[in-house]
């Protein structure tokens, strides 16, 4: 039986996008158990970025992919047009990677997991609204994780201003783009993607910034499981 | 008795190394392999260049095209890099369409030319509108031994200074571009990216310039790729454990360092290649 659960997050954006220094994500929100076939679904919405994920596993596996004492995992990103690139290609690497860490893979020797991402609108913050996606749909899928992760963009303005969670607009204005998926055991950078150049003092600012931002992602995750099993009694 | 031990053990071989501050290879553990490179390897090609890190071999073929500027951006022409990793750099490649590691190289040499501005595209731009180069670079692995990364971008940075761009001047009776052959110009490189890859072992040790065994019992690769203002143009880690903020700083450092160290050795073939011509 599947369970509609929906959940919006409580952080808005009140100052106007484009003048000041933004250190506050857009209004965000997630909804669980919405498709039927896949064992765990999950959207996630950042502003306007919307992203289906929908996991498969443990599923078998084919021969020539199976790993004699781990799972499996393989991602797909979809975009909203046209077929998948090389870019899409990079960012299945980065959301692979993470999954693989978060796993426990160990426990489903020789399975398959599979992690479906469809991008239903692109408005900036791309790859971490994939990672989040991704997180929820596989807490939703029920998988044994070590710990749970989520992904946040940051944008270096011309002027040097740090902007959090940019829209697409913001994206192009940009000097640099700087993506991180932090975990939620220890708040360490488990991926890092960047476009642009920037300064060592830069990296710094931003992955501490990222930090902050990622512990209002991760109580909206506690919040959003604690609402939804607790209608279970 | 160790070649059996390495085979059955290969974590429990590399880690009783570590123990030492050591690797298999003799190596240290914040030591590159020696690096060599050779320019205009490829008599065909516009541009080229050949780099060896210890065993991964890696050549860069430039091919220049006149080509119409895409309409969102008619002053300025593009590069298009492609990495290839045959079936026979490794055993783990097979022959069909590039897979992943290939298509998130070429994006990740993609990204890092537009990152680092490498090249002020409005140079390649012959005609507004009309008429501009396009720089096809075709990087192939021949030999794969870890760190594909930082050999991609030595390769495609020593070939882009070898690369010479015949002169092109648009007819205007006839409207049609004709090539000089004779009058031959190099292309201007505003920055040279060099790009240090680590390889994180167990969580805790951090190694410099992986082997390919080293990169598949490793728990997280990272690559830095600074340019020769200390800037960074990408912090590429694809995952993997964590990473604390120490040890990334120390990471950057080290990327600095090999970042004067590479600069040299193509400033000094690129030296030699022009004193023997």
């Amino acid at each position: 039986m599947t369970r509609m659960s929906a959940t919006r997050g409580l952080c808005m954006r009140t100052m106007m996008e484009l003048d000041q220094s933004c250190s506050v994500l857009r209004e965000y929100g997630s909804e669980q158990s919405l498709l039927s076939k896949p064992d765990g679904s999950s959207t996630f919405v950042q502003g306007d970025t919307s992203i289906l994920a929908g996991v498969y596993g443990p599923a078998e596996v084919k021969v020539s992919k199976e790993i004699y004492d781990r799972a499996t995992v393989e991602v797909l990103i979809q975009p909203k047009m046209g077929l998948p690139g090389v870019r899409e290609r990079a960012r299945e690497q980065c959301v692979r990677e993470t999954c693989e860490a978060a796993l426990l893979l160990t426990l489903h020797p020789r399975s398959s997991v599979t992690v479906v991402l469809q991008v239903i609108h692109d408005d900036g913050s791309l790859l971490s609204c994939c990672l989040n996606a991704a997180c929820m749909a596989l807490m939703d899928a029920g998988l044994p994780m070590s710990h749970l992760f989520c992904g946040v963009t940051c944008a270096i303005s011309k002027e040097g201003q740090i902007i959090i969670d940019p829209t697409a607009r913001q994206e192009k204005e940009c000097r640099a783009l700087l993506t991180f998926a932090i975990d939620s055991a220890e708040c360490n950078v488990l991926i890092s993607s960047t476009t642009g150049s920037f300064s060592v003092q830069e990296l710094q600012q931003c992955i501490a910034i990222s930090q902050k931002a990622s512990e209002q992602i991760f109580q909206f995750y506690r919040d959003s499981v604690k609402r939804r099993y607790s209608k279970i009694q | 008795m160790a070649a059996g031990f390495k085979t059955a053990e290969p974590l429990e071989y590399h880690r009783s190394f570590l123990k030492e501050n050591c690797r298999p290879d003799g190596r240290e553990l914040g030591e590159f392999r020696p690096t060599t490179l050779n320019t205009s390897s490829i008599s065909t090609a516009d541009g080229s260049a050949l780099v060896k890190i210890g065993n991964t071999t890696v050549i860069c073929g430039i091919k220049a095209e006149l080509t119409v500027p895409p309409s969102d951006a008619p002053n300025r022409g593009y590069i298009v890099p492609n990495v290839d990793l045959p079936p026979l750099c490794s055993s783990k490649f097979r022959p069909g369409p590039p897979g992943e590691q290939a298509q998130a190289a070429s994006q990740f040499i993609a990204d890092v030319i537009e990152s680092s501005d490498l090249i002020n595209m409005e140079e390649l731009c012959i005609e507004k509108s009309k008429l501009c180069w396009v720089l096809y670079c075709d990087i192939m692995c021949l030999d794969y031994d870890g760190n594909l990364l930082d050999a991609c971008i030595i390769v495609l940075l020593a070939a882009l200074k070898n690369a010479q761009l015949p002169e092109v001047t648009i007819n205007k009776e006839t409207d049609l571009a004709e090539a000089d052959i004779q009058k031959k110009k190099p292309l201007k490189i505003h920055r040279h990216p060099v790009g240090s890859s680590f390889a994180v072992f167990d969580d805790s040790v951090i190694l410099v310039d992986p082997t390919a065994e080293e990169e598949s019992l490793s728990t997280a690769l990272l690559t830095v790729v600074t340019d020769e203002e200390d800037r960074l143009c990408a912090v590429h880690k694809p995952g993997g454990t964590s990473l604390s903020g120490e040890k990334l700083q120390h990471c950057i450092n080290r990327a600095i360092t090999r970042n004067k160290e590479i600069r040299k050795l193509v400033d000094k073939v690129t030296e030699s290649t022009k004193t023997a011509k």
